[in-house]
């Protein structure tokens, strides 16, 4: 019987650690979310010169868990006119798509343990940053679905300007990562990381990093291009009829897309773990790059006001996709040279 | 338009610049259970009456601070004073002195009508209770000076205001 167990753990040993990893990086990524949300109304806090919640525990780091008590004990109401089934079927496609297509983040160079080498990332695919722009833009269905769903007007209104964001600033996002893949001649992010060992991509492509950076923050839809919930207008936008626990995986994953968003921006342009002669564990070096976009996510948030739906539109086609096109053809003819 | 786009760059640097520095100063916030706001000094909060040097009560029952209120959440019931009872220096003093401090308006005119300064207006915000009975204040409530908020007693060493 145990030599049957440990046959069956020797033969599949590749599949039971990467589930494993899968579901080791799945746990963390959500612990993430509530310290996110505590930093997030700490240092908005700060910013707006108040202390932000310091009343439930040391810093208030109680907080957040006090609040994901009274969200999961909140009453779910679903309104008559609501369709069901695609009503419970978008907060959840919202945290899936966020929580895979970090999977295919990686976070470290392989290490050994045991005289196993275990690569630091769920899945490294040759085509790693494909897969979590695919993945990250199927997300933007839970958003338009929890718009159609919810059956009023301000829903609807959100998810569209969601998808309408997402669709112009994708581009943005796509061709100014794309001068990256030019300059590295690879999908894989590893691979990425690699190619910066000796500087770091934003010192290349200033242009590029800031594009790729605006473009990241209209598509995670965190201020100043939050218009799929603006307050002012549209309630809450597509979120308006959610509530309870649905309405926390909306937010769930927006902060999980804010991570993945921060981990690419890291594996692209800042040169993911390498840490550039500081010494600092691999892992440490991309978890503080990461962090630190983290707070510029916030600064930004606490900073800008929200941009008019009209200048949004122009913005994303006449001034960040043209730059970002050119940043390409400067890089492509760099490369071709 | 590279103008243009440039100022704008440098607006959006500006405002950067601007929220970083309020995070490195400190917050404005009171942690209002434990640290009160010392008010300002002409700040109209509860009523109170005053008594003179003697501990005689100011108020005469004159009911001009009644007369003069707009919401009309005084009432005022005097008495005559007489050798054996002599409760105010005047001829009359106030035997009933109630105000709804519910209905009261805090603008402070009874403070500015009464002849002899018997009714004041202080510092006390913290009116919050449980029974509203509690709201409409009698004389004895009024003449009681109860402690003021605790940052006037813990941090200036002062309580009293003449």
């Amino acid at each position: 019987m145990i030599d049957w167990v440990f046959d069956f753990i020797s033969d599949n040993a590749g599949i039971i650690i990467g589930c494993i990893k899968a579901v080791v990086v799945a746990i963390v990524l959500l612990q993430c979310v509530p310290f996110l949300v505590w930093l997030e109304r700490r240092l908005m806090g700060r910013f707006q010169v108040r202390l932000g919640p310091n009343r439930v525990g040391p810093f208030g780091l109680i907080q957040p868990i006090a609040d994901s008590i009274k969200l999961l004990f909140k009453e779910s109401i679903i309104t008559n006119s609501a369709d069901k089934f695609l009503f419970h079927l978008a907060p959840a496609i919202v945290v899936f798509t966020a929580i895979v297509s970090f999977s295919a983040i990686p976070f470290g160079e392989p290490v050994t343990i045991f005289g196993q080498t275990f690569g630091l990332w769920v899945a490294n695919l040759d085509i790693g940053l494909l897969f979590v722009f695919a993945v990250s833009s199927m997300g933007i269905y839970g958003m338009v679905l929890g718009g159609l769903a919810s059956n009023n007007k301000y829903s609807l209104m959100g998810g569209l300007r969601s998808a309408a964001q997402m669709i112009s600033y994708e581009l943005t996002l796509g061709l100014s990562a794309l001068g990256v893949i030019v300059m590295t001649g690879s999908l894989n992010l590893s691979d990425m990381v690699k190619a910066q060992e000796t500087i770091p991509n934003i010192i290349i492509q200033p242009l590029g990093f800031l594009l790729f950076f605006i473009a990241g923050v209209a598509e995670t839809n965190r201020a100043p291009f939050d218009l799929p919930e603006a307050e002012q207008e549209l309630v809450a936008g597509f979120h308006t009829e959610y509530s309870g626990m649905k309405f926390a995986m909306f937010f769930m994953g927006e902060y999980i897309n804010m991570i993945t968003m921060s981990a690419l921006v890291t594996l692209l342009f800042l040169g993911g773990w390498n840490s550039y002669g500081l010494p600092l564990f691999p892992i440490l070096a991309f978890a503080g790059k990461v962090f630190f976009l983290l707070c510029v996510f916030i600064w930004l948030r606490s900073t800008f006001p929200r941009i008019r739906y009209d200048r949004l539109m122009t913005f994303g086609w006449k001034v960040l996709l043209p730059l970002s096109l050119l940043n390409l053809l400067f890089y492509g003819f760099i490369k071709a040279l | 338009m590279f103008a243009s786009a440039f100022d704008g760059i440098k607006n959006l640097l500006i405002g950067l610049g601007v929220t970083f520095k309020n995070m490195t100063t400190e917050p404005e916030t009171f942690q209002y259970p434990e640290v009160k706001r010392d008010m300002p000094s002409r700040y109209r909060g509860r009523h109170f009456l005053n008594r003179d040097e003697n501990g005689l009560e100011k108020c005469v029952g004159c009911s001009l601070c009644s007369i003069n209120c707009p919401v009309g959440c005084i009432h005022v019931v005097a008495a005559e004073n007489t050798e054996e009872n002599r409760v105010s220096p005047g001829e009359r003093y106030a035997a009933v002195y109630e105000i709804n401090i519910l209905r009261c308006i805090y603008c402070g005119y009874c403070e500015e009508a009464c002849p002899v300064d018997a009714v004041v207006l202080r510092d006390h915000y913290e009116l919050a209770d449980y029974d509203r009975d509690t709201f409409v204040l009698q004389k004895d409530d009024l003449l009681k000076y109860p402690e003021p908020n605790q940052f006037r007693v813990n941090y200036l060493g002062n309580t009293s205001k003449v």
